[in-house]
């Protein structure tokens, strides 16, 4: 039995339906899966999520989580799922240990039953624990309600951008986390706009304007594209740019950190592109030929 | 039921931390009563008066001291021409000028018959007209004493007994009309402010996505507020019967029971606000301009509801400060027991089932 399963879901907002954020999405996610729904802003993420945790209507399509239908049996899902919204949404001026609490006993549970879930994640708050919530820093804060969102146990745990506006060190160490999450047996869908992030989940839906591009494993992406890649740099970056974007042969070109990255129609060889470009450029241009990343994925998806 | 007391737990933290507005919701009442029992009164007390005496005589002298002598007035000048009296008033000192015309004590000696004249400050025309009720009073009583002597045929004497508040007092007036404001104000405004900032903080949202009945989320938070108005209610009296001195003349028992049911009245109302707001200035809005405003023009505490037009009076009835005010008056100042109050209290009854009712049935238990 898949721990969620989507199908067809549908949903759109205003009066004349005139906004559609989610376009007929389904898909499945397997018990212990670390599931990434991967986008942009905008894409429909927040929707998706707010669906499966019963807190919207879709306007068509059905899901299930652990077994429950969304919409008829919404009151057994709310018991047994744990949701972290994407804006800190804790009570700010309880402290760490009263939220922490509060939520285990609205749980209908304790601290003390469910610690060894939370201890990694709630040892590193544990001496701010007096502290209000919110004056916690942004990493703490995530720690905070993340380790509310686990102290019921539970079965299906969604994480809608836990890792927006949080730096790269609790970023990773926020990934880690997730990873021994997962080798308790907790199902995980966690949302973001991180395409860097892709690669640490087990399976990822990449999803944009509320249409799924693709479903598959980090490696099953990077697998599937088939397309020539090229790594180029020069000093004058923006012109290179603007040069080889009118080339014929070019199917892309966009900038990815301090190299651009160069998708043509035809597989060259090395020696033949760099004398291709030094036809339209005096300057000196280094080339690499490159692997693609989820990113170089998403962008080729994002292009059809 | 242990979730149920952890949630009160924690809305109490929320109202004990916010120092603040914790501060204004139990001063409030406090400030209130100091404030409408010794600034804000419509009471004349100590007004100044100018007096213009042509006569100069004894009788006009000792209406004069009369005038002087009662608490209500006190003589500021004396005038000397019918002039000057016009330019006193524009200084704005005097509310009342009082005329005595030449002759005043031979006139009432001869003719049995004199005359006064009055001329008040009518700009604001509630004192106007209390202050030449006043002086009239004073002017009658003088015109007692001296014809005590003598035989008058055909008089008819009024002799007026103000029941229940003697002296007139402001305070019993306003002590009911407080205490309905406040209760409305803490219970109402404070409960749909409350659930719409955790609708704003996305702290709903988590709520929300728990084994927490939505129903039960609602029904803590006004419990706080609840026990926050019982303060309320105790301080007011308190201040009420030992600084105003306004009694405390029926049962204090009938007294607090319908003082809970308006409070939850004020609850069920103020949830009923927060399912129809999305952010706490909404919230507020309609609570001051829906609730707040109606309550002090039409409850009949500021103004009488008798001198409505008729579309006003209906709509008063709606208002149930208006009810509460009757019972508060009722029971609190002329002593009448549940006999003569079962109508508004099953009013307020009725009024709290409907709005609790609504407000549980337009809960949202999703967000939109």
């Amino acid at each position: 039995m898949s721990a969620v399963v989507v199908e067809n879901i549908i949903k759109t907002y205003g009066k004349k339906k005139e906004v559609t954020a989610l376009q007929d999405i389904s898909f499945e996610v397997k018990p212990g899966e670390l599931y990434g729904i991967i986008g942009p802003d905008g894409a429909g993420k927040t929707s998706l999520f707010r669906i499966l945790t019963t807190l919207l209507l879709a306007d068509s399509g059905n899901a299930i989580v652990d077994g429950f239908d969304v919409v008829k049996d919404y009151k057994e899902i709310r018991k047994r799922v744990g949701y972290m919204p994407g804006k800190f949404s804790l009570y700010q001026d309880l402290s760490v240990e009263e939220n922490l609490n509060f939520f285990a006993t609205i749980f209908n549970t304790t601290i003390q039953q469910n610690y060894d879930l939370i201890k990694d994640i709630y040892q590193q708050i544990k001496p701010f624990k007096r502290r209000k919530a919110g004056k916690l820093s942004g990493g703490m804060k995530q720690k905070l309600a993340l380790s509310c969102a686990l102290i019921h146990r539970p079965s299906v745990l969604f994480l809608d951008e836990p890792t927006t506006g949080v730096d790269a060190v609790s970023r990773k160490e926020f990934w880690e986390m997730l990873k021994r999450l997962k080798e308790q047996g907790i199902t995980i869908l966690v949302s973001t706009p991180y395409m860097d992030e892709a690669g640490l989940c087990d399976k990822v839906a990449l999803i944009q304007t509320g249409k799924i591009l693709s479903i598959n494993r980090p490696q099953g992406i990077v697998d599937d594209y088939k397309k020539p890649l090229w790594a180029v740099k020069s000093p004058n970056m923006l012109q290179l740019l603007n040069e080889l974007k009118e080339k014929n042969e070019v199917e892309d070109i966009y900038p990815f950190g301090e190299y651009h990255h160069l998708v043509l129609k035809n597989n060259i060889k090395k020696e033949e592109l760099e004398q291709w470009i030094r036809q339209s450029t005096t300057e000196t241009v280094t080339v690499e030929a490159v692997r693609p990343d989820i990113e170089d994925c998403f962008i080729s998806l994002m292009k059809n | 039921m242990k979730q149920f007391l952890s949630f009160i737990k924690k809305e109490f933290l929320h109202i004990w931390r916010d120092k603040r507005t914790m501060f204004i919701l139990l001063g409030m009442p406090v400030v209130q009563i100091i404030i409408f029992g010794f600034a804000l009164t419509n009471e004349v007390k100590n007004s100044k008066i100018a007096i213009l005496d042509n006569a100069k005589d004894a009788a006009s002298t000792s209406l004069m001291t009369e005038l002087n002598a009662s608490r209500y007035f006190e003589i500021e000048k004396n005038l000397y021409s019918y002039n000057e009296i016009e330019a006193e008033f524009k200084k704005g000192k005097i509310k009342l000028a009082v005329v005595i015309p030449q002759q005043f004590a031979s006139d009432l000696q001869h003719f049995n018959k004199a005359q006064v004249q009055l001329i008040a400050d009518a700009s604001d025309p509630n004192t106007a007209n209390q202050l030449t009720n006043y002086a009239t009073a004073v002017i009658m009583d003088y015109q007692k004493r001296i014809t005590n002597d003598r035989k008058l045929p055909y008089t008819i004497n009024v002799e007026i007994r103000n029941l229940y508040n003697p002296q007139l007092k402001g305070a019993y007036n306003f002590v009911p009309g407080v205490m309905a404001m406040v209760l409305l104000l803490v219970c109402t405004m404070m409960t749909a402010i409350t659930i719409v900032k955790e609708k704003e903080m996305g702290t709903m949202e988590i709520m929300l996505v728990s084994p927490m009945k939505p129903q039960m989320v609602v029904i803590a938070k006004a419990v706080p507020y609840l026990v926050l108005s019982a303060v309320n209610i105790s301080s007011i009296l308190l201040l009420s019967r030992f600084v105003l001195d306004v009694p405390i003349n029926g049962s204090l028992v009938l007294l607090l029971f319908e003082s809970i049911l308006f409070i939850l009245v004020s609850l069920s109302l103020g949830l009923l606000i927060s399912s129809a707001a999305a952010s706490q200035q909404t919230a507020m809005f309609i609570s001051l301009v829906g609730m707040f405003l109606p309550t002090i023009m039409l409850s009949g505490f500021m103004f009488p509801i008798e001198n409505m037009p008729l579309p006003l009076r209906i709509v008063s009835n709606m208002v149930p400060a208006k009810w509460y005010f009757t019972i508060v008056k009722s029971v609190m100042i002329k002593g009448i027991g549940f006999h003569a109050i079962w109508k508004e209290t099953l009013v307020l009854t009725g009024m709290m089932l409907f709005f609790l009712t609504v407000a549980i049935k337009k809960f949202k238990i999703r967000l939109a």
